[in-house]
């Protein structure tokens, strides 16, 4: 592309923008998974919810503009993006090289780090790949713990879910000897009585090769204005105390320290 | 492509072996089964029939993917009752759990199909038989089911072929077909490529089966060969044919 | 019960997500149908036709179809044609920022696709099956082609074709429960969701199979009536 027509490019699509939003106030469209509880998940009544969902909020109502929330399944969130169906996903999704050739991310709005999860009453306490070596370990696919468990664990047999509801529901029926998830939301969910089975082992996974530089907001890499308004809006709700509300909401411990 | 071919067609390849051992298994345990039940389903005892169309009904009206979910996720609900039962073991693995389903499903259409074979069979053979004094049994043996398997036979291939298609959902609970590696090897490169070698394994693989098959349809109706074969279609569900 | 309770109606309730769901899956059935309808009679024509070309496209076009997974269709869809529709548009004008290539959409069009390559071969066969003196006996009255076409032909083909086509609609039916998982919400997607909040598979998943299991059985029941009516001049005679 030549650079040298952006500018007019650029002002071309504010322009056609601004035509089509002439009496609307400014939509920006958030893509979410809408089955990763406690972060983004549907309530009965049909409505996203979650932690993700909150920050989402509090951030356009720092930019000033309207918040439109899209669902969108987990394999096809980026693809998603980038066909444009939405402008931003904001899905705990991890900061890691392999999709910043996708994309472009936002400064990270929690700390990353990663957790087994085995059966309480399975005896397993070393989760080395040696010992893990034969036993069926499941993750959602297409994330980190997906790629963590392919190279970490060559043999062990992994099982990859469309959610990680769905993980859940294998763990908590044992059909999984071990997961791998996000440790925020394994936390929250072994507290939980589904989750009751089950509790962490082994040490947090916290090595940035896998976990990436923390959880970020994807956007398409042309979009670097949108993504430098998030920035300085996500760093006003840090320093106005609004995120360390939200995340009191959720956690008692602190996303962006995980302590 | 050809970068494609050679990174992704290993993972494939292992990936339709899966895919192959489900269809087949599920589809010759089916055709066990089939032929018990569509003998009751034409039976005139409402007892021995409603009970089987009862159950094609269910199979055929519901989608094989909310029937897989249902097995899946729906046993690993009630795995204390199971587990007492001894039977945990088999539904933990989800590709147990795959074939089951099929199984019942391909069941479900190949009764329908033999019924419509059996249904068919000349009743003057039939009645030759009877004036030979033939028991039941060796009326059935050497009769009626050769005539229906025959008359069946190219709606049960295309059976296969459904069920080689259909299988592709096992995907979602975790089976590592050929669709399932051809899905995790997409989520991790973005490359539409990868879906297009699927199909065109698919393809083969549905090809490849086709020929055969037809090469046993034909050493089925040798003794026809001087004659000009028109053959109604046993079920209008069809695929390749 | 609590179960019940789960099924209701109401922000507790997940019963108007599925019902929510239920009209999504029927609406792409529905939009699917007239598109698969007119694709799969323009095959049939193709093959039917005297042109070698159109004969081996037709050919190509229901073999390709009917032997892929209608998974893999709605994905390569889904994925490539998204894909290439972006791709296109911004060969042709560059300014044009995207377009969506919602699910919706690629799901109608998956299903359409399928559907109409089944639907060419019925209606092929239709066309072949109906008796040829019929078409004389038009010309003996010196109808023309499009006379023939519409006033002999056409309510044959579809008296014929009608059990065939039935058939698809359930098939068509059933498929759209695909569509759940390029996150689609229908019917089988609202069972995913309502089963991922409350740990009740086995209850969401009888559920939606029952629902499943009455559509089609009210369906097969009209296309029994249908096709009885169809046939009133035919079986009388015999």
């Amino acid at each position: 592309m030549n650079k040298t027509y952006l500018p007019i490019k650029l002002a071309l699509v504010a322009m056609s923008i601004s035509a089509y939003q002439a009496s609307a106030q400014e939509t920006v469209r958030i893509g979410t998974e809408g089955a990763y509880p406690p972060f983004n998940y549907f309530t009965a009544d049909g409505q996203l919810a979650g932690f993700d969902i909150d920050i989402g909020k509090a951030i356009c109502a720092d930019m000033g503009v309207q918040c439109e929330f899209i669902a969108q399944d987990w394999d096809g969130i980026i693809p998603a993006l980038l066909a444009n169906k939405y402008d931003v996903v904001l899905a705990s999704m991890f900061i890691t090289e392999a999709r910043k050739e996708q994309v472009a991310f936002t400064k990270p709005y929690q700390a990353s780090a990663m957790t087994f999860v085995v059966d309480k009453n399975s005896g397993i306490n070393d989760v080395d790949p040696e010992s893990m070596d034969g036993m069926i370990i499941g993750a959602q696919s297409s994330t980190t713990q997906a790629d963590y468990l392919a190279s970490a664990y060559p043999n062990a047999e992994i099982r990859l879910y469309p959610t990680q509801d769905a993980a859940n529901l294998d763990m908590a029926s044992g059909r999984i000897d071990a997961m791998v998830g996000d440790i925020m939301p394994m936390t929250d969910w072994i507290a939980t009585q589904d989750g009751s089975c089950c509790e962490k082992a082994g040490e947090l996974i916290t090595n940035p090769k896998y976990v990436g530089e923390g959880v970020g907001m994807a956007l398409r890499k042309e979009d670097a204005e949108l993504r430098e308004r998030i920035n300085k809006s996500l760093a006003n709700i840090i320093s106005n105390g609004t995120y360390q509300k939200i995340n009191e909401q959720y956690f008692s411990l602190n996303l962006l320290t995980l302590k | 492509m050809l970068d494609v071919l050679t990174r992704f067609a290993p993972m494939l390849a292992d990936g339709a072996l899966i895919t192959l051992k489900i269809t087949l298994l599920s589809v010759s345990m089916a055709a066990l089964l089939a032929l018990p039940l569509s003998l009751m389903r034409i039976q005139e005892s409402r007892f021995l029939r409603w009970p089987v169309q009862l159950i094609i009904s269910f199979f055929r009206g519901t989608p094989l993917i909310a029937q897989l979910f249902l097995l899946y996720y729906g046993s690993g609900q009630f795995r204390p009752f199971l587990m007492e039962m001894g039977l945990w073991g088999f539904f933990r693995d989800p590709v147990n759990c795959a074939i089951l389903t099929f199984t019942m499903n391909s069941m479900a259409y190949q009764t329908e199909i033999l019924r419509g074979a059996l249904q068919s069979v000349d009743k003057r053979s039939v009645e030759a038989g009877k004036a030979m004094g033939m028991p039941m049994n060796l009326l059935y043996r050497h009769i009626v089911l050769p005539l229906a398997y025959r008359t069946a036979f190219p709606a049960l291939g295309n059976e296969v072929i459904l069920m080689l298609k259909g299988g592709a959902v096992a995907s979602v609970i975790t089976v590592m077909d050929l669709m399932g590696q051809t899905r995790r090897v997409f989520s991790q490169s973005f490359d539409i490529n990868v879906y297009l070698v699927a199909a065109a394994m698919y393809l083969i693989i549905a090809i490849v089966f086709v020929s055969i098959w037809r090469l046993f349809e034909r050493y089925l109706n040798r003794h026809q060969s001087h004659r000009v074969i028109r053959r109604k279609p046993i079920t209008n569900r069809t695929a390749l044919n | 019960m609590d179960n019940l309770a789960l099924l209701s109606f109401g922000s507790q309730g997940w019963g108007d997500e599925l019902l929510k769901g239920l009209c999504i899956t029927l609406l792409l059935a529905f939009l699917a149908l007239p598109i698969g309808l007119i694709i799969g009679t323009g095959v049939a024509g193709l093959s039917v036709s005297s042109s070698r070309f159109g004969r081996a496209f037709a050919t190509f076009y229901t073999t390709l179809l009917r032997g892929l997974p209608e998974l893999l269709t709605l994905f390569i869809i889904y994925h490539g044609l998204g894909l290439l529709l972006n791709q296109l548009i911004k060969w042709l004008n560059p300014d044009i920022k995207y377009v969506e290539f919602s699910p919706f959409a690629a799901g109608i069009i998956a299903l359409a696709l399928v559907f109409s390559s089944y639907a060419a071969e019925v209606i092929r066969g239709a066309w072949q099956a109906m008796d040829k003196g019929q078409k004389e006996a038009g010309i003996a009255l010196s109808m023309n082609r499009w006379l023939i076409f519409w006033f002999i032909e056409r309510p044959q083909i579809v008296r014929l074709a009608l059990p065939g086509l039935g058939n698809l609609w359930i098939n068509l039916l059933k498929d759209t429960a695909l569509v759940s998982v390029i996150a689609l919400d229908d019917l089988m997607r609202a069972a995913n969701i309502a089963v991922g909040a409350t740990k009740k598979p086995f209850l969401f998943y009888l559920s939606v199979c029952l629902v499943y299991w009455l559509i089609c059985i009210l369906c097969e029941r009209v296309l029994f009536k249908m096709e009885t009516r169809l046939n009133r001049g035919i079986s009388a005679g015999k």
